[in-house]
């Protein structure tokens, strides 16, 4: 596996070269070069924000497809919350766990209820005073992966657990491996992802070494698949209710579900990846240091608005609201008195240079004098035809050699207008001078 | 200095708490975009910010001039406010002359010059009542 794997890409063929991706990356990973966009991997942080504005719809997502589930001998899968509100029908949770054994999985092991085990945890661990407050939430791998390249500040911040799902795929496969007596590489955990984010996270996880999940199905694909599968079980009755988890794990699905969890009175939540960059910039400048917990979700309303989900995130929140009223605040909490090593991180998330110029100041600085120079000749409209989303960040990728300032269309016109010029001026009656006049 | 020091002047207007913190931001852009230690950014963007709020705030806005170099960068904050009467009272931890409207708006709670003195390696006043102030920060690079 490649250092910068991402599960965001790009369809050739339908890439028309339009800068729309390029000028709305929040960390400009995107320039279009040779008539196409090209992601720059060491800065991709899979927010799935080009997904999401591509009028061609030629940024896609990486996921695995659904029939690789087949390689396995038990098949687990791993539905998170704002599943549950691509759907119409009110009794959703048993519907469509139902759904999912009728489609082929042999068992169901909901996220909310492994996000349930993380609250408990968090509020714990905050309890005991042993947190940097405020606590960021390292539940969202794009705004994690964010904080890596443009907040490095702040990684002391992050809460030290691992995401529901890398905890619900751990207990998930020990579960199994004990009710089955297979080997653990026999079993197969498949997460229904809402976002690009998490594809990557199991391919590239953080906070540990190697994921537990095995295959990231996007929720676009299976949506079709489970909905025939549901109006089956609809008429077929689905017997008693064995949902795993209760308003705490589902709330986990929308913006503002995993504060509220941690009991605070000073929470924050922020969605959107431009409101997440702006908290966290003042929370860099110690301006929110009156917090306890910081919630942070690249996609609007939360993970309901992942890029790969079907229904409006707004619609889909409202629908999650609704059902949390017919479930009991939690299902699962910590027994005992430590926290289980499940749910910690084992690999401590170390920050990425992927913005600085040059590691040592002598040279960055030397390159910071060249791009400011560069940038005054530039006209400053950051019309993006250059294919880099602004002036400056074309005088920056001049500087480090992977543009030119023939690329500015500006200069260019320059350029031809001083041809122009010169040619006029060019001493065009020298031929009278020599001749038969006199 | 080194050949290589960089220069940037910001007019901060004064009064405008919606423009209050630009420079600070732009500043720690830079700093961030030069690949300085997180820690040396971390105390120039406070107190800068320190400084800029609290030119907007008691001094109808001012300028600001940042230089940077290899081994230090350096903030002078000028404004042509009041002044500071008593610079050593002002120093104090949660003293503020901040209005009400101003607190109002979450600012002045007397920690800006305190900040500033806490995150800087080097901070200088040069105050005069009734003609202005000039606030020195001195942050100098880890190595």
């Amino acid at each position: 596996m490649s250092e910068y794997f991402h599960s965001v890409t790009l369809d050739k063929e339908a890439c028309k070269g339009c800068i729309t991706c390029v000028k709305r990356c929040p960390t400009e990973a995107i320039r279009v070069r040779n008539g196409k966009a090209q992601i720059i991997g060491e800065r991709c942080i899979d927010c799935g924000e080009c997904i999401r504005v591509c009028p061609h719809h030629a940024k896609l997502a990486v996921t695995d497809p659904l029939s690789a589930i087949e390689q396995f001998k038990y098949k687990i899968v791993l539905p998170p919350p704002s599943l549950f509100g691509q759907y119409k029908r009110q009794e959703d949770l048993e519907l469509i766990r139902a759904a999912l054994c009728d489609i082929g999985f042999d068992a169901v092991y909901e996220v909310a209820a492994a996000a349930e085990l993380v609250s408990d945890a968090t509020r714990r661990m905050m309890e005991e005073g042993k947190l940097n407050k405020p606590v960021i939430s390292s539940a969202c791998p794009a705004v994690l992966r964010l904080i890596r390249i443009r907040f490095p500040n702040l990684l002391d911040n992050v809460l030290p657990l691992s995401a529901p799902m890398e905890v619900a795929a751990r207990l998930a496969r020990a579960e199994a491996v004990a009710k089955t007596g297979l080997k653990p590489e026999e079993i197969g955990i498949a997460f229904i992802t809402p976002c690009p984010a998490k594809a990557t996270a199991i391919k590239n996880p953080m906070g540990t070494e190697k994921s537990e999940v095995d295959l990231a199905i996007s929720v676009s694909e299976i949506y079709p698949v489970l909905l025939s599968a549901m109006n089956k079980c609809a008429k077929e009755g689905t017997g008693f209710d064995r949902a795993q988890s209760g308003r705490t794990g589902l709330s986990w699905g929308n913006s503002g579900g995993e504060a509220a969890a941690t009991f605070t009175v000073r929470y924050l939540a922020a969605d959107g990846i431009e409101n997440v960059i702006n908290v966290l910039e003042e929370m860099e400048d110690d301006r929110l240091s009156d917090q306890d917990f910081v919630e942070l979700n690249a996609c609007p309303a939360g993970c309901v608005g992942g890029v790969l989900n079907i229904e409006n995130p707004y619609v889909a929140a409202t629908r999650m609201k609704h059902l949390r009223n017919y479930r009991p605040v939690a299902c699962n909490h910590i027994e005992g008195d430590s926290i289980p090593p499940e749910i910690q991180w084992d690999t401590k998330v170390e920050p990425v240079s992927a913005m600085r110029l040059d590691p040592l100041p002598q040279h960055s600085l030397k390159m910071m004098k060249e791009i400011e120079q560069i940038e005054s000749k530039l006209y400053g409209l950051d019309c993006g035809s250059c294919g880099a989303p602004s002036c400056r960040a074309l005088a920056e990728d001049i500087v480090l050699g992977h543009s030119t300032e023939d690329a500015c269309i500006y200069l260019l016109k320059d350029k031809v207008e001083a041809v122009r010029e010169s040619m006029l001026s060019l001493n065009i009656d020298s031929r009278e001078k020599s001749g038969d006049k006199s | 200095m080194s050949s290589n020091s960089l220069h940037y002047h910001y007019v901060v207007p004064g009064d405008d708490f919606t423009q209050a913190g630009k420079a600070s931001s732009a500043v720690k852009q830079i700093l961030k975009q030069l690949g300085f230690n997180p820690q040396t950014i971390r105390k120039m963007s406070i107190s800068l910010y320190e400084g800029e709020i609290n030119m907007v705030i008691h001094a109808g806005g001012g300028e600001i001039d940042v230089d940077i170099d290899d081994e230090k960068i350096t903030a002078v904050l000028t404004d042509r406010g009041p002044g500071i009467e008593d610079v050593e009272l002002a120093m104090q931890d949660g003293w503020s002359t901040a209005s009400e409207q101003v607190r109002g708006l979450g600012f002045g709670a007397g920690m800006g010059l305190p900040n500033m003195k806490k995150y800087s390696d080097e901070l200088k006043i040069d105050t005069e009542v009734g003609k202005g102030t000039t606030v020195t920060i001195v942050v100098k690079l880890a190595s």
